[in-house]
């Protein structure tokens, strides 16, 4: 790993008598993109506040290239911020947005223009510079804020749900070039969502985040793939979470013990037989057959298409529900059907390891 | 967007109401006083229909030039001192709890409950020679002699004060209120420092707040007359109490009624060059 550029340790942040955040550590390296991912109201905009300056913890600290900035204001730290609402200064038009920062560094007006120039044609906004925010689209006003924020190069760009508020196709042209505009910069890039598809799209490493804690940290391989806790596998891979018990530990695979019946899993170095687990199964990963003599016991419930998938929903003999879904219409399955439920047994990943003491 | 605004039979007849008072309470009574200023004073308060610019070559002698002259000056100090206090107490004000700015609009608005000119008595027993302020002065030790307050230029400077500030308060408060306070802390985050990001950010969205407020205590600072009546004594000769005394005394309404035009209009053009000069489009409420 490449050098630190950020350091938090052990966060706490409470408003009045709500705990925001629990105590979280982190190091982010330079060049870094990395996405804190976590539902909403569980302190992400909060953490960032807190690297920006813009809120100051009640415990922990936060290092910047191994200084302590902790209680810094916010001006006098070399991070600059994307904001939830753009917070584009409306009575300034582009070119003034854009070229706040440099103008409060004093930098000539002649450079400031023509770096403020160089900037918008890197969003791809050149032609703007007399626009007024009032006279922007969303996706456009985004790119000004973006731009606002890298024209100063920052060490570390924070930026909070940057295309929230955009529609999904946007969404996906603007993911490509913030990709883009990181990669050029080498600017080391903390970005907030709460939308898994962009965290796994976009990062380098994941931080999901819950009610003020990191529930994990890991590439998108990992998170998606080996997620530790069933939170993380349903928030970030929408999996189907199972609750058993460890029968048999194998060097590969694992007996797992549930719904009365016996189902295969991958095996985890930490599980042991004996151990309470819940396996976490994607719904594209599981099976569904009328005629099997395998698999879990379920009734088909509900059946929908949506956006080329199809989705069924099963119930199993404890009343569980659990969703599947797969490409194509092909399934001759009928609602109210008995049917099986199976899946191969390195995708089924245990999380949530419990020993009984 | 306003071209495109279709026009609905109905919307006049809910707008009728307003045009009727309008006409009778605002333009009709300002035709009649322009009608008036070219008008001839006869004897006693009769007022001859013949058409006559004596009225406003009246105004051209010093003693009346002279109180257009004052009136704008009481109005301009007055003005910039309300500007001065008013604008940082509109601002904390909005910055306290929902409880604390009930309570401070409560005290705000408690004076407005007794008529003004009885508050402008009050101020007579504070600032007179004997009175509470030289007083409390006098104990403390920081004069020997009393003050002579009352009955200067400084009493009425107090009392347009005290009358107007809370317009300026208020109106400075309403726009602060309105403040979307993450663009401050987006200048903040691109380096500005706390008084830089007042100016370049705060000041500059409630100036239209503050502007409101000016002209709110622009305009009655040049016609309050009965502040500069009791605090001023005879000193003090504002517009206002030239008109007034030309409608009571002087029994001349035509002269009366040109003063009053002009004063209009010199306001008016004020408030224009104010205008251009700050670069304001929208005055809340305002134009
Ligand atoms: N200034 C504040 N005063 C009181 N509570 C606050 C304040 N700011 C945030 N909170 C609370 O802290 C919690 C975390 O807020 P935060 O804004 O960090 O959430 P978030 O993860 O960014 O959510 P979202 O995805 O909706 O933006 C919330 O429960 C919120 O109500
Ligand atoms: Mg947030």
């Amino acid at each position: 790993m490449s050098e630190t550029l950020l350091e938090l340790r052990n966060i706490k942040k409470s408003f009045g008598t709500t705990d925001v955040l629990n105590g979280i550590g982190l190091s982010i390296s330079r060049g870094e993109f990395i996405t804190f991912l976590g539902a909403s109201g569980c302190g992400k905009t909060t953490t960032l506040r807190i690297i920006a300056g813009l809120e100051k913890p009640d415990e922990g600290q936060v290092l910047l290239e191994g200084r302590d900035v902790t209680y810094l204001e916010p001006h006098q730290r070399d991070v600059n911020t994307v904001f939830q609402n753009y917070a584009l200064f409306p009575h300034m038009n582009v070119e003034a947005n854009v070229g706040y920062g440099l103008k409060i560094r004093k930098v000539p007006k002649e450079e400031i223009k023509k770096r403020v120039s160089d900037m918008l044609k890197l969003v791809q906004l050149d032609g703007y510079e007399k626009r007024m925010p009032s006279e922007l689209s969303g996706g456009q006003k985004q790119r000004v804020a973006i731009a606002r924020a890298l024209i100063n190069s920052p060490k570390l760009l924070l930026l909070d749900e940057p295309l929230g508020a955009l529609d999904l196709k946007l969404r996906r042209a603007m993911q490509t070039e913030l990709k883009r505009l990181q990669k050029k910069l080498g600017i080391t890039f903390l970005y907030i969502t709460h939308d898994q598809e962009e965290a796994i799209n976009m990062s380098d490493r994941i931080v999901v985040m819950r009610e003020g804690k990191f529930e994990q940290i890991g590439t998108p391989d990992e998170i998606y793939n080996c997620p530790k806790t069933s939170y993380v596998a349903d928030f970030v891979g929408n999996a189907n979470i199972i609750e058993g018990i460890v029968r048999q530990a194998g060097e590969e695979e694992i007996l797992v013990e549930t719904e009365g019946q016996i189902v295969k899993a991958v095996s985890d170095p930490g599980v042991q037989a004996g151990d309470k687990i819940s396996l976490a199964v994607r719904r594209e990963n599981m099976k569904v057959c009328g005629d099997c003599e395998e698999g879990l016991e379920a009734v088909l419930k509900d059946k929908s298409f949506q956006a080329g998938q199809l989705h069924m929903t099963l119930n199993l003999n404890s009343g569980k529900e659990i969703t599947v879904s797969r490409y194509g219409m092909d399934a001759p399955l009928s609602q109210g059907q008995k049917v099986r439920i199976s899946w191969e047994p390195q995708h089924a990943v245990p999380v949530d390891i419990r020993r009984e003491a | 967007m306003e071209k495109k605004r279709k026009k609905k039979p109905g919307l006049f007849l809910t707008v009728l109401p307003l045009y009727v008072f309008t006409i009778c309470f605002v333009v009709g009574p300002l035709l009649y006083m322009i009608a008036l200023s070219f008008a001839t004073n006869g004897n006693g308060s009769d007022t001859i229909w013949r058409f006559t610019l004596d009225n406003y070559k009246k105004i051209g002698e010093p003693v009346y030039l002279e109180s257009f002259v004052q009136s704008f000056q009481l109005a301009i100090t007055s003005t910039v001192l309300i500007m001065l206090m008013g604008y940082p107490f509109g601002y904390f004000m909005a910055k306290l709890s929902e409880k604390g700015k009930k309570r401070m609009m409560l005290l705000i608005m408690i004076p407005f409950w007794t008529s003004s000119l009885i508050r402008m008595y009050g101020w007579i027993i504070i600032l007179q020679a004997k009175g509470v302020l030289n007083g409390i002065l006098m104990k403390l030790g920081l004069i020997q002699e009393p003050l002579k307050i009352l009955y200067s230029y400084p009493a009425v400077v107090v009392g347009m004060v005290y009358a107007l500030l809370p317009f300026m308060i208020l109106s400075v408060y309403s726009s602060v209120e309105k403040m979307d306070w993450s663009l401050v802390e987006a200048a903040r985050d691109l380096g500005a420092g706390r008084a830089r990001a007042f100016f370049d950010v705060t000041l500059k969205l409630t100036l239209p707040g503050l502007l409101t407020g000016v002209i709110l205590t622009f305009i009655p600072s040049m016609g309050l007359f009965f502040i500069a009546d009791i605090l001023g004594g005879n000193k003090i000769v504002l517009v206002g109490n030239v008109i007034q005394d030309q409608v009571t005394r002087g029994s001349n309404w035509p002269f009366a009624a040109a003063l009053a035009v002009v004063l209009m209009i010199l306001t008016s053009l004020m408030i224009w060059l104010y205008r251009k000069i700050t670069h304001v489009k929208d005055l809340e409420g305002f134009f």
